[in-house]
């Protein structure tokens, strides 16, 4: 069935369709109408599961680690702030290896008060042990909100779907939802090995000294590089079943690419407008859109530039005091590379400043030259 | 994989030589039935049954699921509640009172 939604409503089919039992979460621009709209499924009836109204995302996020361990399958959604005050919540859903999905739309931390695009809030959490998915349009949020909660369970993680601010979350474009027999089939009901039983108590996620605790983590790292594998596995099932394919990264023509572009989200399919103006030019430009960023993408990525000469990494996105992050992770995953392309960095479209496809066609055309050295560029900022 | 053994009487503490011999998530393997934690209480709530009105606030309010609810009166399960006199806090007849552990 096709409708013609916005971002924010494309996520609450995704989850009605994934047959969420719990949701959990507290209101904020511009994450809210998500989870307006699955109040409103619930209250009529449409989504039989239970949603609780919280105090604060805190609370939404230790209510759902709770709800997930007694084995229902659980959804929160926020944003920027909202994700901030979570964030010891979400190293405890990693340690206590529950599945949990949320959506959390991209939105730049103030002050000053902003509620627009950027990456920093969801890339801020890189280390608490959760998937995370960067979604190009509202079809891939819709059909990575269903993917992911079969991934995370599969590897027993909590997963983010990451979206952009009103690129996403407003604007309405259309989406295919998939027949719900066929979701069904794909996304069985969640049923761990183990959970929470009040006629056999157990403790979860008590006192665990040195001598184990090292171990556990050692089972998360393993956990996470082997949800490579089910991610793509994952993707392709669900590409049979819709005719939508999936990975951790995707090419945009990049045969014969000398010159490589990398972004994500919502940026990425400006970025591929770009890419076919410049073909149109017969510049050798490609894209690489990376849509996994936990776990990292080494392989793929260093298998996609193995023939570039130089790359540019846009980030919508900045650790302050060093530089963009994917364009860090890129770097340091090609670092034992016998052959490595020059790369340079590009911080761009902060605070929802719009990122338009001439700029994108201007990075290309300055990393083509030999003479180009600046490692970070500020896309058009007034400075 | 060692598994949780449903009534496991025993907690002795289970040695592992291998992470893949772990369980992925940190649960206690034997059933918490038979892990009294009670021990450390030194202070204990009594519930007066006269006074007490059936609200069940302090059964809903104890963090520790002490608290049985046997055909609408609350019992205190001493066998698990630490002594953190929630329940007397909650307790809006004051029917629950607090009283030094014996040692």
């Amino acid at each position: 069935m096709k409708k013609v939604i916005t971002g924010n409503h494309t996520v609450s089919f995704g989850v009605k369709s994934a047959r969420v039992e719990v949701i959990a979460a507290y209101p904020i621009t511009p994450q809210t109408e998500v989870v307006e709209k699955l109040s409103e499924m619930v209250a009529d009836g449409e989504l039989k599961a239970r949603f609780i109204k919280v105090e604060s995302e805190h609370s939404a996020m230790a209510a759902c680690i709770g709800a997930s361990a007694t084995g229902a399958r659980a959804f929160t959604a926020t944003s920027s702030q909202g994700l901030a005050l979570m964030h010891e919540m979400l190293h405890w859903a990693t340690g206590a290896r529950v599945p949990v999905v949320m959506a959390n739309i991209n939105r730049s931390l103030g002050p000053p008060w902003n509620i627009w695009s950027e990456q920093t809030d969801s890339l801020s959490q890189r280390d608490t042990g959760w998937l995370q998915f960067y979604c190009e349009n509202n079809q891939e949020i819709l059909d990575t909100i269903i993917q992911a909660f079969k991934i995370c369970e599969k590897v027993s993680l909590p997963g983010m779907v990451v979206l952009d601010a009103f690129y996403h979350s407003h604007t309405a474009e259309p989406v295919d939802i998939p027949d719900q027999k066929l979701v069904d089939r794909f996304l069985p009901p969640y049923n761990p090995e183990y959970k929470l039983d009040i006629n056999d108590p157990h403790t979860f996620g008590g006192l665990t000294g040195p001598e184990y605790y090292y171990e556990l983590r050692y089972k998360i790292q393993k956990a996470m590089v082997e949800s490579v594998d089910i991610i793509k596995s994952v993707g392709k099932e669900y590409g049979n079943m819709t005719g939508r394919n999936y990975g951790l990264i995707e090419e945009y023509k990049t045969t014969g690419a000398k010159q490589l572009l990398v972004a994500s989200g919502a940026m990425a399919e400006t970025a591929k407008d770009a890419i076919d103006i410049l073909r149109k030019k017969n510049k050798k430009v490609g894209l690489l859109r990376v849509r996994a960023f936990r776990p990292f993408p080494k392989e793929d990525l260093k298998k996609a530039m193995s023939k570039a000469e130089v790359v540019g990494v846009i980030d919508r996105n900045i650790s302050l005091g060093n530089e963009g992050i994917f364009f860090q992770e890129i770097k340091s995953a090609l670092y034992n590379e016998k052959r490595r392309p020059a790369i340079y960095g590009f911080i761009a479209g902060l605070g929802g400043r719009d990122v338009l496809e001439d700029e994108i066609v201007r990075i290309a055309e300055d990393i083509s030259k030999r003479s180009f050295k600046k490692e970070i560029t500020w896309v058009g900022a007034k400075i | 994989m060692k598994k949780p053994v449903s009534g496991k009487k025993s907690i002795k503490q289970i040695k592992f030589k291998k992470a893949g011999d772990m369980p992925p998530v940190a649960i206690s393997l034997a059933s918490m039935l038979y892990n009294k934690t009670g021990k450390w209480r030194s202070i204990r709530p009594v519930i007066d049954l006269n006074k007490c009105t059936s609200c069940m606030l302090c059964w809903k309010f104890c963090p520790d699921v002490a608290i049985k609810n046997i055909d609408g009166k609350p019992y205190i399960d001493l066998d698990y509640c630490k002594g953190c006199a929630i329940c007397i806090e909650e307790c809006p007849v004051k029917a629950v009172r607090v009283e030094e552990e014996k040692k």
